[in-house]
């Protein structure tokens, strides 16, 4: 059905009272972990026990808010370490990718671009795994032939940050492919007339025209990165970021605490998407 | 001039190569070759299918494989029914800024970690929670009802976390699609029904097996959501090949158990592109 096409009345109320529903159903969670934040109890349940701030600000036991919780504090900035470091990385990449892919035609470029695919394709998991597999390996050999103990080989944040990169990249090479795909080449070859050397008319005139889509890239692979949970699980070591450190806690039973620590990422992270659709709107 | 675009191809490939071949070609050989072999004594290894043995030996690991991947399907199943009127409404019922406002709120479960979202079901399905209250207080239910841990809430978690990655690409194909073609399938003399059939779902064929391909591999790669929604019987199979990987360390047997999981997904991910006549690159890119 489509509105020009006339229906009966009980069938498009129907069809409204359920996609109303299904807004309901994909806001529900999100509101019920909001609202205990503000619940001044031991448990993120019912009864409601009257408003407090002390999940956030609340300095003494039990109630330790969020900006006294330094365990909390800690992996919310080993979290910002690894996804700046991912994001970065992974703009670079793609950046190049999306160049390889658009502008050369070579032997073998399709079966390159499915292998670039892949990573979509396979469970974050085995990616884990495989990665702890190779590079211990590596790490074992080192240490077997030269004695040599390379500390980033092990488990810990620099092979996060390599597992999160393996699969982030993809995304990040779609996102700037498709733009480049857009990009008129009429204006290179404009600027190559006018006396710009290669590098410079990309540097000037391409690059600038990406800028949208990079920056899109980033975010996406900064949040990603960020809220990543199955690929960290295997690869992390000793200092966790946030979802792997709020898993640990949620296992051992939860508290308020972890409401007021989902409400600032709810907020954090709807502050970045709105950034990044504003600017995009701009570009 | 031919020299320069040579050298600018290699001083691209680079990182690619380097990308693919360290993080994923690599590291997947190695995985195969440590899921082929078996301690004979200390330090000492020789290669056999000891592994696989193992996994098709023991009924646990083998109900658990394959109680993943029906549930996996049926939890992709669901979200494409669910989402289908969902994305149909905000592509061609809704206008203007009703339709992006719309779309916006559909992308922002995604902004929030699935850590928050499942939580929140906690919060809403176990005992002492909102629903559980809600039916006491109706009068529906006399004492405290538990919701939690069991295959149910295993599969709402799976439907919401995944609802997204269905309904983006379910309303990007039925975007393109005219209304001109809707209105001919009923000048023609078809009803609601057949319309659907002959014409919506067959123009959203993409969108249908991209989603259903992407919250497939979702769902079957998942670990927080059976691990906090699902109770002690309802195992999943990545809770197998963490316990193998870190709480045993029987890395042998772990990454066996692996190597399955990306041969079940990566068949069931071909028999669909089959099935459908869809490549990899045009679902996907």
């Amino acid at each position: 059905m489509i509105p020009s096409i006339p229906q009966s009345r009980l069938l498009t109320t129907a069809y409204k009272a359920y996609v109303t529903l299904f807004f309901l159903f994909l806001a529900l969670p999100l509101i019920v972990v909001a609202a205990f934040a503000f619940n001044d109890s031991q448990f993120p349940s019912l009864p409601w026990e009257g408003f407090t701030w002390s999940w956030f600000f609340g300095s003494e036991r039990p109630m330790i808010g969020v900006f006294h919780e330094r365990s909390i504090l800690r992996a919310v900035g080993t979290s910002v370490f690894v996804a700046f470091c991912v994001s970065a990385l992974s703009m670079v990449v793609g950046l190049t990718n999306a160049f390889l892919f658009n502008r050369y035609k070579f032997r073998g470029q399709s079966l390159l671009y499915v292998f670039m695919l892949l990573p979509l394709v396979i469970p974050g998991i085995v990616l884990g795994i495989s990665i702890l597999v190779a590079t211990s390996r590596v790490a074992n050999g080192l240490w077997d032939g030269f004695q040599w103990d390379v500390e980033a080989l092990r488990p810990g944040l620099w092979l996060v940050i390599l597992g999160q990169f393996s699969f982030i990249t993809t995304i990040a090479t779609l996102v700037i492919g498709a733009r480049l795909q857009k990009f008129d080449r009429t204006l290179e070859e404009a600027a190559l007339n006018l006396g710009a050397g290669h590098l410079t008319a990309i540097r000037t005139v391409t690059l600038p025209y990406l800028a949208p889509a990079m920056i899109g890239a980033f975010v996406v692979a900064f949040l990603m990165s960020f809220e990543n949970f199955n690929t960290t699980l295997m690869l992390v070591g000793s200092d966790a970021p946030l979802t792997i450190a709020m898993f640990d806690r949620l296992k051992e039973g939860s508290t308020p605490l972890l409401n007021a620590v989902s409400l600032l990422l709810m907020l954090g992270s709807s502050l970045l998407a709105l950034l990044m659709i504003a600017f995009q709107r701009k570009g | 001039m031919q020299q320069e675009a040579k050298l600018g191809l290699i001083l691209l490939l680079t990182p690619l190569l380097l990308w693919l071949s360290l993080l994923i070609v690599i590291p997947h050989i190695d995985l195969l070759l440590v899921s082929l072999r078996e301690r004979i004594g200390v330090g000492q290894y020789q290669i056999s299918f000891a592994n696989y043995l193992t996994f098709f030996t023991e009924p646990l690991y083998v109900v658990t494989f394959v109680r993943t991947a029906v549930m996996s399907i049926v939890a992709t199943v669901l979200t494409l029914l669910i989402g289908f009127p969902v994305a149909y409404y905000i592509a061609k019922m809704a206008k203007g800024r009703t339709q992006s406002a719309l779309f916006l709120l559909c992308l922002v479960p995604f902004w929030v970690s699935e850590l928050v979202r499942t939580f929140g079901w906690m919060i809403l399905l176990r005992e002492t929670g909102i629903i559980s209250n809600l039916l006491q207080h109706v009068g529906l239910a006399q004492g405290p009802v538990e919701m939690l841990y069991n295959d149910a809430a295993i599969m709402v978690g799976l439907v919401y976390t995944s609802m997204l990655f269905m309904v983006v690409p379910l309303v990007t194909t039925l975007e393109s699609l005219p209304d001109e073609v809707v209105e001919a399938g009923y000048d023609l003399g078809g009803n609601g029904l057949s319309v659907l059939r002959e014409i919506i779902v067959p123009h959203a064929m993409p969108g249908i097996v991209s989603g259903s391909i992407v919250v497939f591999m979702l769902c079957l790669g998942n670990y927080l959501t059976p691990t906090m929604l699902g109770g002690k019987e309802s195992l999943w199979f990545t809770e197998l090949i963490y316990s193998q990987f870190i709480v045993r360390f029987n890395w042998e047997l772990g990454a066996a158990f692996g190597f399955l999981l990306l041969i079940l997904s990566s068949v069931i991910v071909w028999a669909m592109l089959r099935l459908t006549g869809q490549s990899l690159e045009k679902t996907m890119g």
